[in-house]
């Protein structure tokens, strides 16, 4: 396990090296340079940026030095935000898509683990019908559709729940939905197939065989084994997550770094795409990384491999 | 014995007692049909409702994105200045003048935006986008990662390491910040070319966005692909040992190579049905957040987009493009999903 | 004579399927006393496994009981409720099944497995179920129990882990141990070690055993009694000497025949029976299997043949058979009335 472990962290690091190496060079196709681009910036972030990166230097010192201070979490000022570091922004942003995001993900295997369940045991009866038909239903609605129809009902047509900000409990509602849907759908089909999986296997025959009630071998029995496929999705649901917001949060004005992202990218705000790119590329391969070991420590059947 | 003695309620004929004939024996065995793999699949499909209806949905849509703006009496980037915030079916000031003086002014069967360029005609548009990217994505997927599950799966050994190790760093690259990244930056470089390289202008009628989506599919989506075509070329692989093994003869080892052989072409095609939602989803995502085709090319994503502003006072804007991209979607997803059922049962939950 | 301890009376059991009614058991009768060692033969489909899961009441959906009765140790099967059914399963009749890598769960541990049906059926404490286990972990012939308590299944052999699903199965002391073709998915020596090691466990627990088989040689060694199932019907039935010295019906007679022997010469072919196993969605209104009978007659086509005895324990369903024995009743001076 160890051996895996040190193998998947090695091969996680030399991805990010890669990813943060791409992002520095496409950057530079930019003309002018990522820090000078376009509009430029104040004169005092032009002269804070040429003592930093040593723009008139060589290409790979300024990469050494980008990355170096990457390393540190520094990603320089921000050329559209004046006065604002890119790390300080990603740092005030994080927390709050975090916290929808964390919600949301908890919601969705909440909700989702249960109706594939369902769906499997009554399998051909309506109640499975109706979660497919949701769940397929689920999967195909891009999560900025499903955003903006909630807010013109919710919020325009009915006025139960508020447009913009984050400043209650109410706030959270429409962003954590609209964000959770889609898990939830593809938590649900993948639950179902993966119950219905483990429901033909031998040993569930064993355990009726034993005289187990239907309750326990299901819970004990079926359960472990089945949910172990939707483990795996973890890693991409965070992803899709993490894509999610940038949506939602631009929908409903949520000053989380998804927001932020959008619009640095909409403005052209090189180092902060190039700052929030990396954060976020550090943060999902790390994540995948988590739920790979998690994974086969949890299987037995792995452990010892 | 007493239980052999025979009872007279038992009407027994002495004549049945006679042999049977062989032809008397072969009346009773019905053997059923044995159907060729692709007649057994199309007669499941056609059996699925659900899938045929998303056919049809499919073939009217694409009607609908392909002939629907060579009929259409007003084009997409056309403003037709007075007609501004029309709702559907109302006329401007101006139109109502036209018809007045007698001429016939086609309705604005979705109104106008803010532009005053027509929403359905931008409808149909950005549908003909939307699949046109689903479609070509999905091709550049099938052929990439073909060849390159092939020929790792074919060669084995050292080649299939290395080229499975690849495939695996490029599945963990987090593929929507490297689309946006590229999307982002990628204009400038192709700009240039299509400036100063005669022959590629139509990188500028096509727009950078959407060349910067197909060369990202091209370079990071074709690996789910490229595992799968490598499973099954193993899988074949194996069967021939198999095969041999047994000494099954020429003509047996035959139809095992066809019927997995086909079995494989039954998991591309559903494969690659559906990858073409799963390319319009991120299509559409990238046009929303301002990736996608550039102005005045309406995409359904930029056109939802752009409709937020206005969600109290024409929902519709909004309303049209979700619809109707969610509704490409769910009959591909459908149509894939009957396909997988059609053809590879042995998957059916 | 010992005890009768299963009776059953012309059992008819269907699967209502999307495609039709499968008709898998025909009215079915057998009975098997304490202690016994009854053997059911037959090719897959016939039926054999259904019979033995529908004793602890295990027929799996969309399968139903259609007809006749099923009685074991005192219960009436078929009119039991699914609670009742579950305290007897694991209890007084236990079954292990054919595939000993398929038939644990793969995230438990050998331990759990084995203390959980203990704990199900007794009043036995967690300790004293541990050490129940470790018992009969020693008494399958499993060495070093304590470790492979704590084991998972993955980590065991085939063959230890059939030990383990026998182990399993005679926790709570069953009256009768069903066996679905046990030795099956395992190596040929460790068959031979399986079936000893059931024998033995017989001899020391007395529980009756249902063995089910396709293969002759090992009822052969194991069995008191053999009933042969072809397509949902016992064709024959009788005791292991009547069965292979006298066998009666032309399927008998066939698998019989189709076991490669040991002193055939070289170029003997093997003789198969001839023809395909039946459809059984729309099974012939006559015998089974007079498509594929050398014997076959016209009636046999059209008649299910009646039961006809050669001797106390020795029966078969064959209008050949049947028409003999009428014969032979007639000659012998029965008048007809």
């Amino acid at each position: 396990m160890g051996k895996y472990a040190i193998k998947r962290i090695f091969s996680a690091i030399v991805t990010l090296f890669l990813i943060a190496t791409i992002t520095f060079f496409l950057m530079k196709l930019v003309p002018g340079g990522p820090f000078l681009a376009e509009k430029a910036p104040s004169a005092a972030v032009t002269a804070a940026l040429e003592a930093k990166y040593g723009l008139d230097k060589p290409l790979n010192e300024q990469f050494f030095t980008y990355m170096a201070d990457a390393m540190k979490g520094d990603f320089g000022p921000s050329i559209k935000q004046r006065g604002r570091n890119v790390a300080d922004i990603i740092a005030k942003g994080f927390p709050v898509s975090a916290k929808i995001g964390g919600i949301s993900i908890l919601i969705s295997m909440l909700i989702g683990i249960p109706l594939g369940c369902i769906a499997a045991l009554w399998r051909g009866k309506s109640v499975d019908n109706t979660i497919i038909v949701f769940a397929t239903f689920g999967i195909s609605v891009p999560s900025f559709v499903v955003a903006t129809i909630l807010m013109m009902i919710f919020s325009t047509q009915l006025g139960w729940l508020p447009t913009y900000g984050l400043s209650s409990g109410l706030h959270y509602i429409m962003p954590v939905a609209a964000l959770s849907f889609y898990p939830i759908a593809y938590i649900s089909r993948l639950m179902r197939s993966s119950m219905l999986d483990v429901l033909g296997q031998d040993y569930m025959r064993t355990a009726k065989a034993k005289g187990l009630s239907g309750f326990v071998t299901l819970f004990k029995h079926a359960l472990r084994n089945a949910v172990l496929p939707v483990v795996t999705f973890l890693g991409p649901m965070l992803a899709y997550t993490l894509t999610g917001s940038f949506v939602v949060e631009r929908i409903f004005t949520v000053p989380g770094i998804g927001n932020e992202f959008v619009s640095s990218i909409i403005n052209r705000d090189y180092p902060m795409i190039m700052g929030t790119t990396i954060f976020l590329a550090t943060l999902l391969i790390t994540m995948n990384v988590i739920v790979d070991i998690a994974y086969k420590v949890i299987d037995p059947r792995i452990k010892l491999n | 014995m007493d239980n052999n003695l025979p009872s007279f309620h038992l009407k027994v004929d002495p004549a049945d007692f006679q042999p049977a004939t062989q032809e008397e024996k072969e009346s009773l065995i019905v053997m059923r049909e044995s159907v060729n793999f692709w007649h057994d699949g199309m007669r499941r499909l056609r059996k699925n409702n659900i899938a045929m209806v998303s056919l049809v949905v499919i073939v009217l849509v694409s009607i609908f994105a392909f002939l629907g703006p060579q009929i259409y009496p007003y084009s997409y980037e056309q403003q037709n200045r007075g007609s501004e915030n029309l709702a559907p079916f109302e006329y401007s000031q101006d139109e109502i003048a036209l018809q007045n003086s007698g001429e016939k002014v086609f309705p604005h069967l979705m109104g106008t935006d803010s532009l005053a360029r027509d929403t359905m005609v931008r409808l149909m548009m950005g549908s003909r986008i939307s699949l046109l990217v689903g479609i070509i994505a999905s091709a550049i997927i099938l052929l990439i990662g073909s060849f390159y599950g092939a020929i790792s799966g074919y060669f084995g050994g050292t080649v299939d390491n290395v080229m499975m190790r690849l495939v695996d760093i490029i599945y963990s690259v987090p593929d929507i910040l490297i689309i946006i990244l590229l999307s982002v930056t990628l204009k400038y470089p192709l700009n240039a070319l299509a400036e100063s390289v005669i022959g590629f202008g139509w990188i500028k009628v096509i727009g950078v966005p959407l060349i910067s989506i197909f060369i990202v599919f091209a370079l990071l989506y074709w690996v789910g692909m490229a595992r799968i075509v490598r499973s099954q070329i193993l899988m074949l692989k194996e069967q021939e040992y198999v095969t041999a093994a047994r000494a099954l003869g020429a003509s047996s080892a035959r139809i095992i190579k066809k019927h997995l052989l086909t079995n494989c072409i039954g998991t591309l095609i559903v494969t690659t049905t559906l990858q073409i939602p799963a390319a319009i989803f991120t299509e559409s995502f990238l046009s929303f957040i301002g990736l996608g085709v550039s102005a005045p090319m309406p995409s359904l994503g930029s056109m939802a987009s752009q409709a937020i502003g206005g969600i109290t006072t024409y929902p519709y804007r909004l309303l049209a493009p979700a619809i109707m991209i969610s509704i490409i979607i769910l009959s591909f997803n459908l149509l894939g999903d009957g396909l997988r059922d059609a053809f590879d049962p042995k998957l059916k939950n | 004579m010992s005890e009768l301890l299963l009776d059953i009376k012309g059992e008819r059991l269907s699967f209502f399927t999307s495609v039709g009614e499968v008709k898998a058991l025909n009215d079915v009768s057998l009975q098997l006393r304490e202690g016994e060692v009854l053997g059911i033969v037959g090719e897959s489909g016939s039926g054999k496994s259904v019979t033995a899961y529908s004793i602890m009441g295990l027929t799996s959906y969309p399968g139903r009981l259609i007809g006749g009765s099923i009685w074991f140790n005192g219960h009436q099967i078929e009119s039991m409720s699914e609670q009742e059914l579950r305290k007897m399963r694991g209890n007084e009749v236990s079954i292990i099944f054919q595939d000993p890598m398929t038939s644990l769960n793969p995230v438990f541990s050998i331990g759990n497995q084995i203390m959980e049906v203990i704990l199900l059926h007794t009043n036995k404490s967690k300790q004293e179920a541990y050490d129940r286990a470790k018992n009969l972990l020693e008494l399958v012939g499993i060495n070093e129990p304590e470790k492979r308590l704590h084991q998972y299944p993955h980590e065991l052999s085939g063959g230890m882990r059939q030990r383990v699903m026998i182990a399993i199965a005679l926790a709570c002391e069953p009256k009768l141990l069903i066996a679905d073709e046990p030795t099956t998915a395992l190596d040929m020596t460790i068959q031979a070690q399986i079936l000893e090691l059931i024998m033995e466990l017989r001899r020391k627990l007395g529980m009756s055993i249902i063995m089910i088989t396709h293969d002759l040689g090992i009822v052969a060694n194991m069995c008191e009694k053999i009933a042969v199932m072809y397509a949902g019907k016992i064709v024959e039935y009788g005791t292991v000497d009547e069965l292979f010295y006298q066998p009666a019906h032309e399927y008998t007679k066939g698998l019989l025949l189709s076991i490669p022997k040991l002193n055939a010469t070289v170029h003997e072919p093997l003789i198969p029976i001839e023809g395909t196993p039946v459809d059984m969605l729309n099974p012939p209104a006559g015998c089974p299997f007079a498509p594929r009978c050398a014997s076959c007659m016209k009636i046999c086509l059209k008649e299910m043949p009646p039961c006809t005895y050669l001797s106390e324990t020795h029966y078969t369903a064959c209008w050949l058979r049947q028409s003999e024995a009428w014969q032979l009743s007639l000659a012998e001076g029965g008048d007809a009335k």
